[in-house]
C-alpha cells in the first residue's frame, strides 16, 4: 500500500517510526554492536580489568574456538536443537495438527487446551513442574513408572532437557501447522485418497507440497528461540558437570557467574553469527521455493 | 510411488475386496489416532498435574498425589514480603512493556504500511531477524552493561525499556499486515473532511485494527509476565524482582525448595495469563495472522 491516504508525508512518516527505530536501535542494535567490542577486551566483572579493560584483541575468540568446554557446550546445543526443536517439536506438532485436523468438540479442544497450556505458563512455573516431575525419590515420573530412585536429571540431563523443550514449544508448531493445513483443500486430499494414496503419500505429495513455506518459517522461528533458550539453566543450571550445557548457560556462567564479561561477549558474538547463518540459510530455502513457484 | 499410480493400481481391484480393505484400514487408522491423541494428551497432562494438586495440599511433596486439602498455603505465601509486592512488579512490568510496544508499533506500522520508504521490507525482516537473536542470551552481556552505564540497573524502567526493544520489531511487522489489509477509503474522506493525520489515526485506523492490537498487548504481556533472564540481570533488589524471578528465591534456609511456597505461587501466578488467553481466544479467536503466513 504506496499510497499516501491519510495524507501523512514523508515527514511525519519518520516522525512516526522514529521512536519505535530509537528504543530498537538503543536496546536492540546497540547491544549487538557492543557485542562486537567487548568480544575483544579482556572486560571483567570484578578486579583489575573491571575498571579499565584493555583490547585483546581475537585472544577471547581463539580461546573460545580452542576451548574444550565451548566446543562440547555446542555440540550440546546442537543436539539441543535439532532433538527438541526440529524433530521433536515440528515432528510432534505436526502430527497432532494432522490428527486434529477437520476435527471438532471436545477432544480436540482438550488436547490442543493441554498443549497450549504448556507453552502460555510463566517458564519459571515449567521448571518447576518438570523438577518435580523428574526428581529422584518422590518424582511423579517414577511413581508412574514404578522406578523409584530413577535420577533423570543427574543420569540423563540432555534427554531430561530435550523431551521438556519438546513438551514446552510444542504448541507454537502445532498451531501454525493447524493453520497452514486449512489451506491445503480438503477436494485435493479426498482426490488422493479415493485414488488409493497412503497417509504417506498424501503427505508427500499434497500436503508437504503446499505447506513448505510455512514448514520453513517454522523451523527458522523455533530453531532460533530453542537456541537462545535460557529455561533450561532453571532445571539443570548446565549440569551435572557440565552435561547439559548448552550455550545460553555457557554464556551465563562465564560471564555472569564467572564475571569474564569480555570472553562472554566473545562467546555472545559467536552464537550471534551462528544464528545468522541458521536465519540465511533458512531464507535461502524460502527464496529457493518462491523462485520455483514463480 | 506417486498418487497417480495409486489411483492406477487401486482401479485394477475388484471391487468388495477392495471396500472389505478400506474399510479395515479405516478402522486401524482411527484406533491408532485415538490412541495417539491419548497418548498426547498424557504426556502434556503429566507435568501439569502437580499444580493442580499441591498448592491445595496440607503437606506438598514433589509427587502429585490427592491433597489433604488445604487453603493454608496461599496464607503461608501471602505471609512472604516479596511475594505480593513481586505480583506487583509483574502487573507493572508487563502493563509498561504492552503499552509501549502497542503505542510505538502501531505509530511505526501505520507509517510504513502508508508511506513508501525505501528499503522498508528488507529493514523489517533484519530487524526481525536480529530480535530472535539478540533478544536472547547472546547479548545478556552487553545489555547488562548498557543497563549500568544508563542507570537502569534495579529500575523497572530498564526492565520494560530492555524488553520493549526486543519485542517491538515482531509487533510491527505483525502490526503492518493488520494495516495492509484495511482499506484506504475511510481515510481518504476522513482527509476531506480535515482530520489531521494523527486524529485519522486514532478515530479510523485504530478501531478497525483492534483485534491485532489486542493480539499483540496479549503477546507482550505473556513475554514480559513469563521472562526470567532480563530482570533476572537487570534487577539486583528482590523489591522490584517480578514474580518469575521471586519463584526462583522461594527455598528454606538449608536450601531446599519450599514446595509449599513454591506450588501455590506457581499456581497463582500462572492464573493471569491463562485466563487472558481464554479471554482473547473467547473475544477474537486465538489464531495466526497475517505476519507469520507468508
Amino acid at each position: 500500500m504506496s499510497t499516501d491516504a491519510a495524507g501523512l508525508g514523508r515527514g511525519r512518516a519518520v516522525g512516526f517510526v522514529l521512536p519505535a527505530v530509537v528504543l530498537i536501535g538503543v536496546f536492540l542494535i546497540f547491544p549487538a554492536l557492543w557485542t562486537i567490542y567487548l568480544g575483544l577486551t579482556d572486560f571483567r566483572l570484578t578486579g583489575l580489568a573491571a575498571a579499565d579493560p584493555r583490547l585483546v584483541g581475537v585472544d577471547n575468540y581463539a580461546e573460545a574456538l580452542g576451548d574444550e568446554r565451548f566446543g562440547t557446550s555446542l555440540w550440546l546445543t546442537v543436539q539441543f536443537v535439532i532433538g527438541s526443536a526440529i524433530i521433536g517439536q515440528a515432528g510432534l506438532g505436526f502430527s497432532i495438527a494432522w490428527a486434529l485436523r477437520n476435527r471438532t468438540g471436545p477432544v480436540k479442544r482438550v488436547v490442543e487446551g493441554l498443549v497450549l497450556l504448556a507453552w502460555i505458563l510463566p517458564s519459571s512455573v515449567v521448571a518447576f513442574l518438570w523438577i518435580a516431575l523428574l526428581d529422584r525419590d518422590q518424582g511423579t515420573l517414577n511413581a508412574v513408572l514404578h522406578t523409584p530412585g530413577f535420577a533423570w536429571l543427574l543420569d540423563h540431563p540432555m534427554p531430561s532437557i530435550i523431551v521438556f523443550n519438546v513438551w514446552r514449544g510444542t504448541a507454537f508448531s502445532m498451531m501454525l501447522y493447524g493453520a497452514a493445513l486449512e489451506n491445503v483443500p480438503p477436494s485435493h486430499l479426498e482426490t488422493a485418497r479415493l485414488a488409493g494414496a497412503s497417509t504417506a503419500q498424501q503427505l508427500r505429495d499434497v500436503v508437504f507440497p503446499r505447506i513448505r513455506g510455512h514448514m520453513l518459517t517454522n523451523l527458522l522461528l523455533i530453531s532460533l528461540w530453542t537456541f537462545n533458550d535460557f529455561t533450561s539453566f532453571q532445571i539443570t543450571a548446565g549440569g551435572p558437570e557440565g552435561r547439559s550445557e548448552i550455550l545460553p548457560v555457557y554464556i551465563y556462567n562465564v560471564a555472569i557467574s564467572g564475571g569474564r564479561l569480555g570472553f562472554g561477549a566473545a562467546v555472545s558474538f559467536l552464537v550471534l553469527i551462528i544464528n545468522l547463518v541458521l536465519a540465511l540459510v533458512y531464507l535461502r530455502l524460502l527464496r529457493g521455493r518462491r523462485g520455483v513457484a514463480a | 510411488m506417486t498418487v497417480e499410480e495409486g489411483r492406477k493400481t487401486t482401479s485394477g481391484v475388484a471391487r468388495p475386496a477392495g471396500a472389505g480393505a478400506a474399510r479395515a484400514r479405516h478402522a486401524v487408522a482411527s484406533i491408532g489416532r485415538a490412541t495417539f491423541l491419548a497418548a498426547v494428551a498424557g504426556f502434556f497432562a503429566l507435568p501439569l498435574l502437580w499444580l493442580a494438586t499441591a498448592p491445595f495440599d496440607a503437606h506438598p511433596t514433589i509427587t502429585a498425589s490427592v491433597p489433604e486439602f488445604t487453603l493454608g498455603n496461599f496464607r503461608a505465601l501471602l505471609d512472604n514480603p516479596y511475594v505480593l509486592s513481586s505480583l506487583g512488579n509483574s502487573v507493572l512490568q508487563a502493563a509498561g512493556s504492552a503499552v509501549l510496544v502497542v503505542v510505538l508499533a502501531a505509530l511505526a506500522a501505520y507509517a510504513l504500511s502508508r508511506v513508501r520508504i525505501p528499503g522498508r521490507d528488507a529493514l523489517l525482516y533484519v530487524l526481525l531477524l536480529l530480535s530472535s537473536v539478540v533478544t536472547g542470551t547472546a547479548a545478556m552481556v552487553p545489555i547488562f552493561e548498557l543497563a549500568t552505564r544508563l542507570n537502569l540497573v534495579d529500575t523497572h524502567l530498564g526492565v520494560v525499556l530492555t524488553l520493549s526493544g526486543g519485542l517491538l520489531p515482531a509487533a510491527i511487522f505483525i502490526l503492518k499486515d493488520f494495516m495492509d489489509a484495511t482499506p484506504t477509503s475511510y481515510e481518504e474522506s476522513a482527509r476531506v473532511f480535515g482530520a489531521s493525520p494523527l486524529q485519522i489515526l486514532w478515530h479510523i485506523v485504530v478501531p478497525v485494527v483492534r483485534p491485532g492490537l489486542a493480539t499483540i498487548a496479549v503477546w507482550a504481556v505473556a513475554s514480559v509476565w513469563g521472562s526470567f533472564l532480563t530482570p533476572f540481570i537487570l534487577l539486583r533488589d528482590p523489591e522490584k524482582s517480578p514474580g518469575a524471578v521471586i519463584l526462583y528465591t522461594l527455598y528454606t534456609e538449608g536450601g531446599s525448595p519450599r514446595l509449599d511456597l513454591i506450588s501455590t505461587f506457581s499456581l497463582l501466578y500462572s492464573l493471569p495469563v491463562v485466563l487472558m488467553y481464554v479471554f482473547v481466544s473467547r473475544k477474537y479467536g486465538f489464531r495466526f495472522h497475517g505476519g507469520i503466513k507468508r
